[in-house]
């Protein structure tokens, strides 16, 4: 099938070998830029506040909240910029959960316990990614999901964790229920600012330049010396251990987790919902998506399932007509409150381009950091000088 | 004797797999569409059925006939308002319509007919069987696997000596080359997945005359065809078939052995196919 056709709304890379470091001022940050984090991190401190300040009525379902924005953020990474579309996600939501359980039964504290289902799932997704490795597409989408749905089949036997019913989490019924949901409101307050601020950082490093590469065309990234397997196998590797810090938050806000639910696809479902929405491969878009899906959620929940179709209705629709998304639709616009990309200072762009480094003896070597790829500042506005090699890579990339 | 049954009987619940995934498979193979609602879509051809049954009050033969003709123009409309577009969005936008059309399928379906399994009257069909020596022949189980061979047999013959088939073939390899020959290639797709989902309607019904059917039947149904037509190969029909025979075999022999794991054992068997051989056992040399 083809990839990369022109009119495609997420992110690309400029093919032309032109260095940042060679003469041409860019940008990685900017004063909208600052105000977010600064606006972020005040809000991280009020919301760590909260259990202070309001009772469970509120924070209960700001937990609700927290996981969502976290399986968004977290599913964005994995189908918006490593370009791997899972189903299978809630196989992670059920080994952390699970793994929570576990090892709180050894005696740890349950909260504690969050950070080993993290590290359980990254474990686990070392096989399981093994065995994907190959797939791409609706292979890759299908299979994540019958995994799932043997980790279903095979807990749902076991009868050492519960079988069918699932199990208990017992170590927290002694523990007052004030204090227990504010440390559960803690900790979900913590997986979400850790999914967010490390998407974030992971997404401006060198593993978001060769995600983003990877999800546009592999064979052309392979191409350009990037690897496509270890960035993948990253970005893999890594949902998986925050879709088990989630899968733990789970159990422990709700005391009880059983397979049929903790495995469910509708997770999937939710995350595809809520990206979609908010814009795939975007960093805003995700975190704007969850808020709208658990606004639609609190709204409409008493009424059935009704909301779910029409939720359905809008992310089918905004596939098919505005496929950035809603935030998409403001990045049009030259929005941006996180950039991850580059941008060529004003300026810089009226300068004539620089010829070839190799054709200019005098010229420094390239620093061994900047393998000469930069790419294209989507959704900054950026100056038309980086768009041109946008395009140029994207002919004849068909098939 | 009870093994030789066994393997019969797999080859039975292989049958109706195969008639499920057939139009899967179509789709799959025509227009590269990984069509994710179509267990969803094979469950509301049931209960659509189910409700013509009850309004009408005719048997279960005389409501398929009322389906199916609604089934193939449905197919055809979310072929020509919601897949065409879709296809041309992108690798990605297919998965994404279709799992949300699914999801839509799914919820809709639980609210108007709340989440309760509903029987498919079928009279004394769902138990009627001729036994021969050890061997059991359940009248239904040969209807679906007959039906199967009819299906598949009939689309490959369509596919090979029609002037429609032709045109499906070479819109299939080449869906520009195709249109410059004065292919009108938006009615075909549209017909293509109006048989599909036909097809899967009709296998849909007949699977829910023993278990019933609930709105939440979908996803298993979906993938168990998505992993008959990647075991047998994509865009071999005949290979679906197949597919559908090693799953159905795999899990009535392992549940002989121990029942909780049957389904299991076929989801892993299609995990090793993927692992080995992800282009299927009678697939060409290259896989998506």
């Amino acid at each position: 099938m083809a990839t990369g056709r022109p009119g495609k709304p997420l992110a690309s890379v400029a093919a032309p070998p032109r260095p940042a470091a060679a003469g041409v001022p860019v940008s990685r940050w900017s004063r909208a830029a600052t105000v977010t984090t600064a606006a972020a991190g005040a809000a991280l401190v009020l919301l760590a506040a909260a259990p202070y300040l309001v009772g469970a009525g509120v924070t209960q379902p700001l937990v609700t909240l927290f996981l969502l924005v976290s399986m968004a953020v977290l599913w964005n990474l994995l189908a918006g910029y490593a370009g791997m579309l899972s189903f299978g996600q809630q196989a992670y939501l059920g080994i952390g959960a699970y793994a929570v359980y576990l090892v709180s039964k050894g005696g740890v504290s349950p909260f504690a316990a969050i950070g080993g289902g993290a590290v359980a799932c990254a474990v686990a997704a070392v096989p399981i990614f093994a065995l994907l490795r190959r797939l791409t597409g609706g292979y890759f989408a299908v299979a994540t999901w019958v995994i799932a749905e043997c980790l279903f089949l095979y807990v749902t036997n076991q009868q050492w964790i519960g079988g069918a019913t699932g199990v208990g989490l017992q170590q927290l019924s002694s523990m007052s229920p004030v204090l227990r949901q504010a440390y559960t409101y803690w900790a979900a307050l913590v997986v979400m600012a850790v999914c967010v601020a490390g998407v974030y950082l992971l997404v401006r490093s060198r593993f978001g330049l060769d995600s983003r590469a990877v999800h546009d065309e592999p064979a052309a990234a392979a191409a350009m010396g990037v690897e496509v397997g270890r960035t993948r196998w990253i970005g893999y590797v890594l949902a998986a251990a925050g879709a088990g810090a989630v899968g733990g938050v789970l159990i422990v806000s709700t005391l009880y987790t059983d397979p049929g639910t903790v495995f469910s696809v509708n997770y999937s479902a939710d995350m595809l919902f809520m990206v979609v929405i908010g814009g795939l491969g975007t960093m805003e878009g995700p975190v704007i998506g969850a808020v709208i899906f658990f606004a639609v959620q609190q709204e409409f929940a008493s009424y059935g399932a009704w909301y779910l179709v029409a939720i359905g209705a809008v992310a089918v629709t905004v596939v098919l007509t505005a496929p950035g998304g809603l935030w998409g639709l403001a990045a049009r616009r030259g929005w941006s409150l996180l950039p991850v990309g580059y941008t060529v200072l004003p300026g810089a762009a009226s300068r004539p381009p620089e010829p070839p480094v190799l054709a200019r003896g005098d010229d420094p070597p390239e620093p061994p950091d900047a393998p000469g790829r930069v790419p294209s500042s989507r959704g900054q506005g950026a100056p038309p000088a980086t768009r041109g090699g946008t395009d140029a890579t994207r002919g004849g990339t068909d098939e | 004797m009870t093994w030789v049954n066994d393997v019969l009987q797999g080859i039975f619940l292989g049958g109706a797999y195969a008639l499920t995934a057939v139009g899967l498979s179509l789709m799959f193979g025509v227009m590269r569409l990984v069509n994710l609602a179509h267990g969803d879509l094979a469950v509301c051809g049931t209960y659509l059925v189910t409700t013509v049954m009850a309004a009408l009050g005719v048997p279960l033969w005389a409501a398929l006939l009322v389906m199916l003709p609604l089934a193939f123009c449905a197919g055809a409309l979310l072929q020509l308002l919601l897949f065409d577009r879709a296809l041309r969005a992108g690798p990605v936008a297919p998965l994404l319509v279709t799992f949300g059309l699914s999801v839509m399928i799914e919820n809709l379906l639980q609210q108007v007919y709340s989440a309760n399994t509903r029987g498919v009257p079928a009279g004394s069909l769902d138990v009627a069987a001729l036994h021969a020596g050890g061997l059991v022949v359940p009248w239904l189980s040969a209807l679906k696997l007959i039906l199967a061979l009819v299906v598949i047999g009939g689309l490959s013959a369509l596919l090979r000596l029609t002037a429609w088939g032709r045109r499906v073939r070479a819109t299939s390899d080449d869906v520009a080359v195709a249109r410059l020959q004065g292919i009108r290639v938006r009615p075909l797709f549209a017909s293509v997945t109006g048989i599909a989902l036909g097809a899967a309607a009709l296998a849909g019904t007949l699977n829910s005359v023993t278990t019933g059917v609930d709105p939440a039947l979908g996803a298993l149904t979906l993938i168990f065809a998505f992993e008959a037509v990647i075991i047998g190969g994509l865009g071999s029909l005949w290979g679906t078939l197949l597919g559908g025979m090693l799953l159905g075999v795999t899990q009535v022999v392992v549940a002989q052995v121990s029942v909780p794991y049957a389904t299991l054992a076929s989801q892993l068997l299609f995990l090793a196919v993927l692992a080995v051989r992800p282009t299927g056992l009678l697939g060409a040399a290259q896989a998506g």
